[in-house]
């Protein structure tokens, strides 16, 4: 049944969708600016004063810069072994206490299940954990990455009540055929569960790739820092001196803006092209997180 | 007793195994911490330890108290959060509802997809993208002398700071947010709106007594937990935009416990300061989870 609309509708349809629109545009535009910009030519840049809707004298001296400079290949590959080392500990101690506090006749199961979610709510801080972290020799090692912030207790909820829909019948069938709660996790529970693991899965990785802080209060080795603490020296602090060796006294200041620009899309990228298609997971898993509460 | 834990142990073997290193984790990296919060109430010196440094009670926690910047900070912590709260409380709410209502489901795809990417983006590039377009020449600036106004150092004026990191919390996550709410939103059944037109209900109608009831469980438990987290605003923004020249209004309760106590490893006095915090907002937690109880039906436990 084809329902008339009234003019008012129509009008508010119109405006609604231009709104939209502009959110569109706010959204994407500082990403096209940054874009145009580190393919522009530096002095341009520094002199003109213009909103760009190309770039301003096509010029690459930016990404050659950012090249040159075995900080930011460093700073990736660092990365690149947090997030592989980092989300398969978390996944695997998740998983482990997921299962764990998913069976119903587990002693002590309520005292578990009020500890952990206390953790929530309240922690002893930043400076007792860091002095902990210092007292256990951690400090400058991979294992202060990857070790203190080993469990999400919000992911381990969400996998927990994940796995508690899995119905009764399945590893109870398992045990009489001589199972152990092992084989059951991985070889049953498992695959089962596998949305809600892929959306875990995601939302460690993208912590561990996104994360500066830890490794700036516990790494004084620069081998060891990840990407984002690089970027923090080059977009924060404003240190582009180690991109702007080699090159003549007259050209450094003005590529020293078009090196945070270039450094800026170089970082973006992995992000802008992995997301379309892992995006439909992530709002998976807010809604599993939030609807089963 | 003995038998009962032995046959528990030979029925659940590995489940217990695999809760082991489960609690050794929350044992060691959540409960240590706070049993180390005690140095708080001590004057922790590194070489003695936690045990055989002096207890002092509560000087730490009284020399905070009667410092020079402690109103400025519990100011500027609330100031930050309350502001966010206002602006970026609705914001998502409002989008997910203008978003309910666009018909054509390939469009409302698409601006969802582009709205959630900033949320993705790390903080440090974030950050990075704000302290370049405030900049003198940056994007904003520029903007602002194309409508022949002045530019305006933005970083460097305290009274701007607050705005700054409000508004670009709002545009990198209210994207985000929505999401809570679209699901929720598509949880009230069609059956109800069918009614409501029959009825002669024009769409307007339609939201205010159909739509926004129907998510107001959703935005009654987002805004308890935003409310308990009043006193904590997330340092890594504000510690990657701040610097000196605007600590008045940019510096906040968790800020001040990283320089104090990371930075200038005044240990035991930030770590007070910090244990200030975290009751505080325990005490905020609990209590807009108690009232809500209290006044609706819905709360988080």
């Amino acid at each position: 049944m084809k329902v008339k609309r009234t003019t008012g509708e129509i009008i508010f349809d119109i405006v609604n969708n231009i709104f939209l629109l502009f959110v569109i545009v706010i959204t994407v535009y500082p990403f096209l600016y940054i874009l145009f910009a580190s393919l522009s030519d530096p002095l341009k840049i520094l002199q003109d004063e213009k909103i760009l809707f190309l770039p301003n004298g096509f010029n690459i001296a930016a990404y050659k810069a950012v090249f040159k400079n075995p900080n930011v290949i460093l700073g990736f590959r660092n990365t690149l072994i947090y997030v592989v080392l980092g989300t398969t500990l978390n996944m695997i101690l998740t998983m482990f206490g997921a299962y764990a506090l998913s069976k119903k006749d587990l002693y002590g199961l309520k005292i578990f299940m009020v500890l952990i979610a206390f953790t929530m709510f309240f922690s002893g801080g930043l400076i007792p954990t860091y002095l902990l972290v210092k007292k256990i020799h951690f400090i400058d090692t991979i294992w202060a990455i990857i070790i203190p912030n080993a469990i999400s207790t919000w992911n381990l909820i969400i996998m927990r009540t994940s796995f508690q829909s899995v119905p009764e019948s399945i590893p109870e069938s398992a045990k009489i055929d001589g199972a152990n709660d092992l084989i059951i996790l991985f070889k049953l529970v498992i695959p089962i569960s596998i949305p809600v693991i892929a959306v875990i899965v995601l939302y460690y990785a993208v912590a561990h790739w996104n994360s500066w802080f830890n490794a700036s209060i516990y790494l004084r080795d620069r081998n060891l820092y990840p990407i984002q603490l690089i970027l923090r020296e080059i977009l924060i602090l404003n240190n582009t001196d180690n991109m702007m060796m080699g090159t003549s006294a007259l050209d450094t200041q003005p590529i020293g803006e078009t090196i945070k620009y270039s450094t800026t899309i170089i970082a973006t990228i992995p992000i802008l092209t992995i997301y379309p298609f892992l995006q439909r997971y992530f709002v998976k898993g807010v809604m599993i997180g939030s609807l089963k509460e | 007793m003995i038998a009962f834990l032995k046959k528990q142990w030979s029925k659940n073997k590995y489940v217990y195994i695999m809760l082991i290193p489960v609690l050794l984790y929350y044992v060691l990296f959540c409960y240590v911490p706070m049993y180390g919060v005690t140095i708080a109430f001590k004057n922790f010196i590194p070489l003695k330890g936690i045990l055989k440094s002096p207890w002092i009670g509560f000087q730490h926690f009284k020399s905070f108290f009667e410092s020079y910047y402690f109103w400025r900070l519990i100011r500027n912590t609330l100031a930050i959060n309350i502001y966010s709260l206002v602006i970026g409380f609705p914001a998502p709410i409002i989008l997910a509802l203008l978003l309910n209502e666009v018909r054509n489901t390939h469009y409302k795809r698409i601006v969802q997809t582009v709205s959630y990417l900033p949320h993705f983006v790390s903080i440090v590039i974030i950050s990075g993208m704000i302290l370049q377009f405030t900049s003198r020449n940056g994007l904003v600036n520029q903007s602002l002398s194309l409508f022949g106004l002045e530019k305006i150092p933005f970083m460097l004026r305290p009274e701007w700071f607050r705005t700054v990191f409000v508004f670009s919390g709002v545009w990198q996550n209210a994207g985000w947010n929505s999401i809570i709410y679209l699901a929720a939103l598509s949880n009230i059944s069609e059956e109800i709106y069918e009614a409501s037109k029959i009825d002669g209900a024009n769409r307007w109608r339609q939201v205010i007594y159909i739509t926004i009831p129907g998510i107001s469980s959703t935005i009654i438990i987002l805004l308890i937990l935003n409310i308990g987290s009043l006193m904590s605003v997330g340092f890594e923004k504000v510690i990657l935009l701040y610097n000196p020249s605007i600590y008045e209004t940019a510096d906040v309760i968790s800020s001040f416990v990283y320089r104090k106590g990371i930075l200038e490893a005044n240990f035991s006095y930030s770590a007070a300061v910090g244990l200030f915090n975290s009751i505080i907002n325990f005490v905020l937690l609990m209590s807009s989870n108690y009232m809500s109880r209290k006044v609706s039906e819905t709360s988080l436990w």
